[in-house]
Order: structure tokens, then C-alpha cells, then sequence
């Protein structure tokens, strides 16, 4: 991106001014590095999604901002229902709820090391992932609207987890309104044997290892020091949540000029707030958060499950799991003024800072823990939200590191069974069904997630907590 | 000419393009782009048979209806697709499809499509014949 089409207000916020059909200007954080790097599309569709109706404050990019589908992936936009404030299907994205929970495990290094191998084995014989692959689990119609109105508290009720997760959930574990009801036969079809399933493409189950703390005092306070083994499993609402971004997205495409809706992008599609497509809307996006709390919750039983065979000592508490494509009703200040806004974090994460009533007691003086998922070779980041990110991006972070290039490229520049056996000798254990999967997701496919939370951590959207580096990582 | 189908660029997912003669033929490329995506289309049989209609106020949404009715079949019959027979008439599409299940040791699918998306999303006809291209979600 040409930083000469930016205002600079600080060194890691520049601006798009307001222009044109705009009703708010564009944030863009980042360094001056990831900008020049960055997708010109993200400025065009970051400008888009500031000329939408009500609309508020700024439309946001994270650091990790790219090209995305209407909105930028890694962008953020809070909309007023009373300002004629709208939500759209592609501001949430095709898999609703995608994101990324971290365990602790009370294991250090010489635990795993012990039974590495057993213990990658066993992860990818117990963790169904890949395309194709079936969970063991089969809901009838009303346990599955059952596990769509609860989320990760039904899968609790139902065996699959400890009450204790649920406040370590965003929501609870449940998302509140959900409505069962406004979820497709044809969705519930696609989810019927995809409970407690990885997933594939960029999803992943990873053992890692704090290797860095940054934050002493923060770590302290979540649970994490230097040498710890935690497991993160990054995935989402399975195919019931694309089918629901499918169907709804076509939906508001259909509807948008009946709403007096002038999209330059299709794919911008979107219903008033107010309407009866935008409850709708709201109200099966709703049950495909819990269908992906839910489906994180009996993945975490399932880990669990291997951990106690394997390495019987150890103990799974949830340090936190955190979602990063929604839309949520949050209380933001706006000009000295508290307002109930719609929140759309597209690929960027909820960061409330310390003190926030809605972060976990244990946790709330040190703020939110924001976890963000690096490649497999690399590592991944546990930050904590900062007060200072209420102001600059309704308390909104980074996700992830984002694709450096295409699939298509990584599949020309490198050979699945070569990485495996390059990070096996950096002691990374890859297991995964698909060799040409593990190509396309090559370390160096993606960016330097490092440069990114660095971005977010100056740019004072979140801080530095720690650094996690990947033991074994099973892919799908 | 040749109909054929290529990928292109698209930072996080992949842009799928169907180049024929026709609407239709461009419409069976693109679902053949979106196939390989997944895997290699020469390694899936055209062993079993589905039959797909739909219909769609233009030709842009009809082509996204299209492949989102092949993602859904994709995903709840856990097969993939490497022949098709698409007609279309109107804003009517019927076609048929013909794949195997998947068999994860043999065709390696590297990613399951999430589901065809509106962006990049172009039924035209050009100088070469008719491209039907979008951006599939991974």
C-alpha cells in the first residue's frame, strides 16, 4: 500500500480521510513496514465498509489486515441500530466463530519430550481433522438445536468438559439470542457428523512451549512462565457456520436493494439491524458461536482424553478461548457517551483491557488474554488487552499472522513431505492426513507473526504476555 | 477452442476461473478449478453421479448458487467431483455431477472449501470465450 495515500496520525495509526461516500474515516494500525507490504485492497475495502450505514467512530484495520470478502480480514466496524446501523454476513465471515483457545497442562518440556512421538500419534488418531474426516458424535434434531442455543455450556452439561471452563469462555461458553430457528435444514444437515472436528485448511491443535515471557506480572496472573507446555486449538463452526454465511450472505445480496442498499461489492451485503433479515441474521450468526464453542469444548474433552493416557499427571484448565469472526452487542464509549453498538471483528480479536466486567475474575485486573495462532515452524503470542484499545479500536486486536502468499505459490515452492521432515528435525512433530495441505501451510508461507503483534503491541491495541513455540502440531 | 480451468491469485483463498465456449462450459470449468483446489482432478473417478438445480436472478449469483450447491454436496456426501455436465436455461442451471467419496490417502485434499464466495466474482464473455470466475473460501 502507498503510505502517500495515508495521513500519519501516530507512528502505527494511519489514516484514510473521510472522502467520497465515506461516513467515517479508516484506521489503519500497523508499522510503516507492514503497510507497504499490505494488500491495496485492504485500503479499498476498508473505505467501503466506512460508507456503510451508521457506522461509528472509524472502520478499522488490525496490523494483520488483508484482502478479505467485503470487509478486510482483520478489520473491525461498530455499527448504531438507532443510527440505521446494519450487519452483514460477510463482516462476520463464512466460518462464524472461528478462533483459538489455549490449555495449560502443568507439563514442562522433558514431560512431552518423553513421549513426544506417542503423544502426536495419539492426537491425530483421537482428533478427527482433515477433509472428510467424522466426529463420533451424532445429534438428533433437538440436541442439535439443543447445542445451538448452549454452546460450550450444553457440551459441559452433556460430559465433554469441566463447569470451570465455561468462565474462561467469551459469553460464558454461551452465546446469548441464538436462534436455533433461523438455522437451515440444510446447515443442521452439513454439521451432522462434523461435531468435535478439526477442520483443515489453516486449523490446527498444536502442543507449544512458553519460550518467552514479556510481561511478568500479566504471565503471573494467567497461569504462564517460561518452559510451561499449554495446547491451543485454533478452529471453527464447522460446516454448519459456512452454511449459515452461505445462505445469509445470499440473502442479503437478494435483499440489499429492497433496503435501499447501494453495495460497490457484492459481497458487502448486509441488512439494517432493525429488519427482519437482520434479526434473522443475528439470530442464526448467534447459534453458530455456539456451535463453535461447543465444538472447541469436546475437542478440549477429547485432548484431555489422550493427555490422561499418555502424561496421566497432568492437569487441562482452560486459560481462555477466544473467538475472531463475530458480531457482538457491546457497550462502548463513543464522544463521552455509552452506547450499545454491533461489533464486527473479522479475523481480529475481542482485547478488553484490565478491569472489564466481562473478562474472568482470576484474569480482569490483568485484562483480556488475546491469543493469536502463528504458522506451524513459527510460533504463536498470548498478549492481553490494554485500557488504551477502547479508544483506538472498540477494544479490538490482531488474529494471526496472515498468508504471505498464495497456496498456489506455496504448492510451487514447496513439498509437504520436505517440511515435515525439516521441522522434525527442529523437533516440530507434524502429523496431518495431507502432505499437499502441509505445502500450502508451510512456515513461510505465511508473514512474521512476529512483526505483527509487535505492530499491535506499539500501536497499543494489546501487550506483548508471552511466546509459544510448537512441539507438535496436528493439521487437517 | 479448449475449455479449461485456472487459478488465480487471492492472498488467503483461492480464485477459481472456468474458461469455454459457452456459459455452460465455463460454468463446468470453474467447478473443475474449484475440485482442484481440493485435490488433483485426474486422481477422483467419475464413478457416481448426483444431479444439481438451481436458479439465480443473474448469471454472477447463479454461478456462486452453483458452486455453493457442489460445496454443500461436497461436505454432507464427503465426495469430490471431476466430471460435469452443466445446461443452463435462462437463470436455470441443471447439471450433472460425477465423483467417488473422498479417500484421504489416495487424493491428499489439502483444504475443504468453506463455501463459494461474491468476491472477484465475474460471468462475462470475452474475446477468448466465456470465463465464470470467483473466489472460493478455504
Amino acid at each position: 500500500m502507498d503510505t502517500n495515500l495515508l495521513k500519519r496520525r501516530s507512528e502505527y495509526a494511519w489514516e484514510i480521510p473521510q472522502q467520497g461516500a465515506m461516513r467515517v474515516p479508516a484506521v489503519i494500525y500497523a508499522s510503516e513496514a507492514l503497510i507497504r507490504d499490505m494488500d491495496d485492497k485492504v485500503y479499498a475495502q476498508a473505505v467501503n465498509v466506512a460508507a456503510l450505514p451508521g457506522i461509528v467512530e472509524a472502520s478499522y484495520a488490525m496490523p494483520d489486515a488483508h484482502w478479505g470478502y467485503g470487509f478486510p480480514i482483520g478489520g473491525v466496524a461498530a455499527f448504531d441500530p438507532d443510527e440505521g446501523g446494519v450487519v452483514s454476513a460477510g463482516g462476520v465471515g463464512f466460518d462464524v466463530s472461528c478462533g483459538v483457545r489455549c490449555l495449560h497442562t502443568g507439563l514442562a518440556r522433558r514431560d512431552v519430550l518423553a513421549v513426544q512421538k506417542a503423544l502426536a500419534d495419539a492426537l491425530s488418531a483421537r482428533i478427527p481433522a482433515g477433509v472428510g474426516s467424522t466426529g463420533t458424535i451424532r445429534l438428533n434434531a433437538a440436541e442439535l438445536d439443543a447445542m445451538l442455543a448452549g454452546g460450550a455450556k450444553w457440551a459441559v452439561e452433556r460430559g465433554w468438559g469441566l463447569p470451570e471452563d465455561l468462565e474462561r469462555i467469551e459469553e460464558h461458553g454461551q452465546m446469548r439470542h441464538a436462534k436455533p430457528g433461523a438455522v437451515s435444514q440444510q446447515a443442521k444437515h452439513r454439521q451432522r457428523e462434523e461435531m468435535g472436528t478439526l477442520g483443515s485448511g489453516n486449523h490446527y491443535l498444536e502442543v507449544q512451549e512458553v519460550t518467552a515471557v514479556y510481561a511478568a506480572d500479566i504471565a503471573a496472573t494467567y497461569g504462564l512462565g517460561r518452559g510451561d507446555i499449554v495446547v491451543m486449538i485454533h478452529c471453527g463452526s464447522r460446516g454448519l457456520g459456512h452454511q449459515i454465511g452461505t445462505e445469509y450472505l445470499k440473502k442479503m445480496v437478494l435483499a440489499a436493494a429492497s433496503f435501499g442498499l447501494r453495495l460497490p461489492d457484492r459481497e458487502l451485503a448486509c441488512a439494517p439491524i432493525n429488519s427482519d433479515l437482520g434479526i434473522e441474521y443475528l439470530g442464526a450468526m448467534r447459534a453458530g458461536i455456539n456451535c463453535a464453542l461447543a465444538n472447541r469444548q469436546i475437542l478440549t474433552h477429547l485432548v484431555r482424553g489422550v493427555f490422561a493416557d499418555l502424561l496421566p499427571r497432568a492437569r487441562l484448565p482452560l486459560l481462555y478461548d477466544v473467538s475472531h469472526n463475530t458480531c457482538k452487542v457491546e457497550a462502548h464509549r463513543v464522544d463521552g457517551h455509552t452506547r450499545q453498538l454491533y461489533v464486527h471483528r473479522k479475523g481480529a480479536t475481542r482485547a478488553f483491557g484490565p478491569g472489564h466486567p466481562d473478562i474472568p475474575e482470576a484474569l480482569r485486573a490483568a485484562g483480556q488474554p488475546v491469543l493469536i495462532g502463528g504458522s506451524m515452524g513459527t510460533g504463536s503470542y498470548v498478549l492481553a488487552g490494554t485500557r488504551e484499545s477502547e479508544a483506538r479500536s472498540f477494544s479490538s486486536a490482531c488474529h494471526g499472522a496472515g498468508r504471505a502468499m498464495s497456496r498456489h505459490q506455496a504448492l510451487r515452492n514447496w513439498n509437504g513431505r520436505q517440511v515435515v521432515d525439516e521441522l522434525a528435525q527442529r523437533g516440530i512433530l507434524i502429523r496431518s492426513p495431507s502432505m499437499r495441505g502441509v505445502a500450502e501451510e508451510a512456515p513461510d508461507a505465511y508473514k512474521n507473526v512476529t512483526a505483527v503483534v509487535d505492530a499491535a503491541e506499539a500501536a497499543g491495541l494489546a501487550r506483548k504476555v508471552a511466546r509459544l513455540e510448537p512441539m507438535i502440531c496436528v493439521k487437517g | 477452442m479448449q475449455a479449461r480451468w485456472e487459478h488465480f491469485s487471492h492472498e488467503a483463498d483461492i480464485g477459481v476461473r472456468g474458461i469455454g465456449a459457452t456459459r455452460a462450459e465455463a460454468f463446468e470449468q470453474a467447478a473443475l478449478a474449484m475440485t482442484a483446489a481440493v485435490t488433483d482432478p485426474a486422481g477422483v473417478a467419475a464413478r457416481d453421479a448426483i444431479e444439481i438445480v438451481c436458479d439465480a436472478p443473474d448469471d454472477e449469483l447463479l454461478l456462486a448458487e452453483w458452486l455453493n450447491r457442489l460445496v454443500y454436496e461436497m461436505a454432507t456426501r464427503r465426495m469430490l467431483f471431476s466430471r460435469f455436465a452443466v445446461r443452463i436455461d435462462g437463470g436455470r442451471l441443471s447439471a450433472t455431477a460425477w465423483g467417488e467419496s473422498v479417500d484421504v490417502a489416495r487424493h491428499q485434499p489439502a483444504v475443504e472449501i468453506k463455501g463459494a464466495t461474491f468476491t472477484a466474482l465475474r460471468v462475462a464473455r470475452e474475446a477468448q470465450g466465456w470465463i465464470a470466475q470467483t473466489v472460493v473460501d478455504v
